[in-house]
């Protein structure tokens, strides 16, 4: 199994590497320019978030980091691969080894366990059973539900099934966690769960990209991007931390 | 992916959706079920059909009056003409004329009407020689066949079938009693062994009267020297058409007649009786198999509905998996494999149902049904074929997913 964890890449080289990048859709007759030349470097270890409106071409953005599209125009080099042209088999390799998906609505599996859902990501990179199953162990217990690893995600809260799914996302020691407005179904007890999860795995050294549409969410991040129109408009926000 | 998670995970979203999975499987359970019980009756058909020929023998030859064919191809007087005699069948067996038959039997036969106290049964009386068991392959029960000192002084003695003595008498074992033809009595000297049924004729319902006696006593047709069948049986197999060439020959000759085309005689090998007898049961299989074909074809139809309600419905999964890596043709694959299991299990449930019903039938239709491992083993990869044929489109639309919509499918 071929998964380079964040650590052993350059540290000073970028983990994400967009330059010049364009996405245009074509509805009908009407071409749509959802990203208007993006220039964006994410070095290892960053907590970045990225706002904007919706319509803003921030989806887009996310979609493109997280290698779910490719660019019409630019590039994207991620962990230091180019993954600006991929085929659909490539991309869905780079998306199992590099990146660690957080989603609004959890997106686990009902029919699987807890520790079946984290083991998703290593079945479909050829981990052998007793070995996944080890490592998926391991990611619930970062996010402390070691004892919920048998649990069905309807027997858990919705903060619980956020974090059986932040697991998942660890699970491949991914170049980036990627969290799409995580918090956007949870109450404010759950947000503050799982946005305390994000900050304890960025102390830790994870490079995570946040996209929101919440300031508040947004304020917990290093960097924070605005994106207005398909670009990044104004300076990026840094936060010392 | 590891091939073994591969199937566990076709497997646990079968698993998940069980009475769904049953509903798709049903066309193909049905379909199976009924080429197993297809294919089970036409082999037992055919078996039956060429196991009473085997049974008659396949060194026989069956010469009979009237041409096999007119000017136009049409057989004329076939069966019905009185163009063979008892001095044909005397010459045919000769050994000089015929070196390759071992044995010649005539028979005249008459519908007739035998009694025995208040109880009586009509049946076809045949007249014919001492050789006609060896001739014939029949083996008695009970007594002798008669002798030819019988046929000499055309005794009214009568050898008869096992199932013509058991309506007459009620018993197989009646040899001494008399039965009543026409006022006269015959004293039954034998009981035949059971030879089954050729088609809807029992072998076993006759009964063998001296050929002399049948001439001389029964007969009341006023052609006294015409026979209605002569059989051949040769030394072997092998020389089968070699005997037929002679008995051909001899016939010609004795009937003065120049040319084969003018034969006023028919000589049938019993192979012949055999390929035609098995081309209608093809024919019956083969329009039987052509409908089990159309009852499999709904059921892949059927299996293919269900696969594309099943990418629909799981299209958020779907993208969730492909979001999480999985590649586009492990997607393909694992709907694919989710068909041929549905495909595999179908076909298992209905070979079980075929064999059931195969099992259980001939006791109610009273017809033999050949179970053949090579035909179970077919249905149950025809079936995993349907299922991967009609799985096809409905993985590759799943294939084809964006995991971005299909994640966002609500």
């Amino acid at each position: 199994m071929t998964s380079p964890s964040a650590a052993t890449l350059d540290p000073d080289a970028p983990v994400i590497e967009l330059t010049g990048a364009r996405k245009t859709y074509l509805t009908g007759d009407i071409e749509f320019e959802a990203l208007r030349g993006i220039d964006c470097r994410i070095y290892p270890g960053e907590y970045v978030a990225i706002v904007g409106p919706s319509g803003s071409g921030k989806s887009t953005l996310m979609n493109i980091l997280g290698c779910l599209d490719v660019l019409t125009e630019g590039s994207y080099v991620l962990a230091g691969e180019d993954v600006s042209h991929m085929n659909e088999e490539s991309l869905a390799s780079a998306r199992n080894r590099r990146i660690g998906f957080v989603f609004q609505q959890f997106h686990l599996l009902p029919s699987l366990t807890a520790v079946g859902n984290v083991e998703l990501p290593l079945v479909y990179a050829g981990v052998a059973p007793a070995q996944r199953r080890e490592r998926a162990l391991a990611a619930l217990g970062r996010v402390g539900l070691a004892d919920k690893a048998r649990n069905h995600p309807g027997q858990l809260s919705g903060g619980q099934q956020q974090r059986v799914a932040i697991a998942r996302a660890l699970v491949t020691e991914p170049a980036i966690v990627l969290a799409d407005e995580p918090t956007g179904n949870l109450d404010s007890r759950s947000t503050a769960d799982v946005l305390g999860m994000l900050d304890e795995l960025h102390s830790e050294g994870s490079t995570i990209v946040l996209i929101t549409h919440e300031s508040d969410v947004a304020a917990r991040a290093q960097t924070v991007y605005n994106v207005t129109d398909g670009q990044f408009v104004g300076d990026s926000v840094g936060i010392a931390k | 992916m590891r091939t073994a998670d591969l199937l566990n995970s076709s497997w646990s979203a079968i698993r998940s959706h069980t009475m769904r999975s049953l509903l798709t499987m049903l066309g193909i359970v049905v379909g199976i079920a009924s080429v197993v019980l297809t294919v089970g009756l036409g082999l037992g058909t055919q078996k039956d059909v060429s196991d009473q020929i085997a049974s008659l023998g396949s060194d026989l030859l069956i010469v009979s009056p009237g041409s096999s064919t007119d000017d136009s191809g049409m057989r004329g007087g076939f069966g019905s003409a009185q163009t063979l005699t008892l001095t044909d069948a005397e010459a045919l067996a000769s050994t000089v004329a015929v070196p390759d038959a071992v044995g010649v039997a005539a028979e005249k036969t008459s519908d007739l009407s035998l009694e025995y106290g208040e109880s009586n049964w009509t049946t076809t009386v045949t007249g014919t020689s001492t050789s006609w068991t060896q001739v014939r392959s029949r083996e008695l029960l009970y007594g002798d066949f008669f002798t030819e000192d019988d046929v000499t002084s055309a005794a009214d003695v009568i050898v008869l079938g096992s199932e013509t003595a058991d309506e007459l008498f009620g018993s197989t074992a009646v040899v001494g009693q008399d039965v009543v033809i026409d006022g006269d009595a015959f004293e039954v000297i034998g009981v035949l062994a059971d030879a089954g049924s050729s088609g809807d004729t029992s072998l076993d319902d006759l009964a063998v009267v001296p050929m002399t006696t049948m001439v001389e006593t029964l007969d009341d047709s006023g052609a006294s020297e015409a026979v209605q069948t002569i059989y051949l049986k040769a030394a072997s197999s092998d020389v089968l058409s070699a005997a037929s060439q002679e008995a051909q020959n001899l016939l010609l000759n004795l009937h003065g007649i120049a040319s084969v085309e003018d034969a006023d005689f028919t000589i049938d090998v019993q192979d012949s009786l055999i390929d035609a007898a098995t081309s209608v049961y093809e024919q019956l299989t083969i329009l039987l198999t052509g409908i089990a074909a159309l009852a499999l074809l709904v059921g892949g139809i059927g299996v293919m509905n269900i696969m594309l309600v099943s990418v629909t419905e799981r299209t958020r999964e779907i993208g969730l998996r492909k979001a999480l890596g999985a590649a586009p043709a492990t997607i393909r694959n694992q709907f694919l494999i989710e068909a041929m299991i549905l495909g595999l299990s179908g076909g298992a449930i209905g070979v079980v149902i075929g064999v059931g019903l195969a099992l259980a039938l001939p006791s109610v239709l009273g017809s033999t049904i050949v179970i053949s491992g090579l035909a179970l083993v077919v249905s149950v990869v025809v079936a995993v074929g349907i299922g991967a044929v009609f799985g096809v489109y409905p993985a590759a639309r799943a294939a084809r997913l964006a995991p971005i919509d299909a994640l966002r499918d609500q």
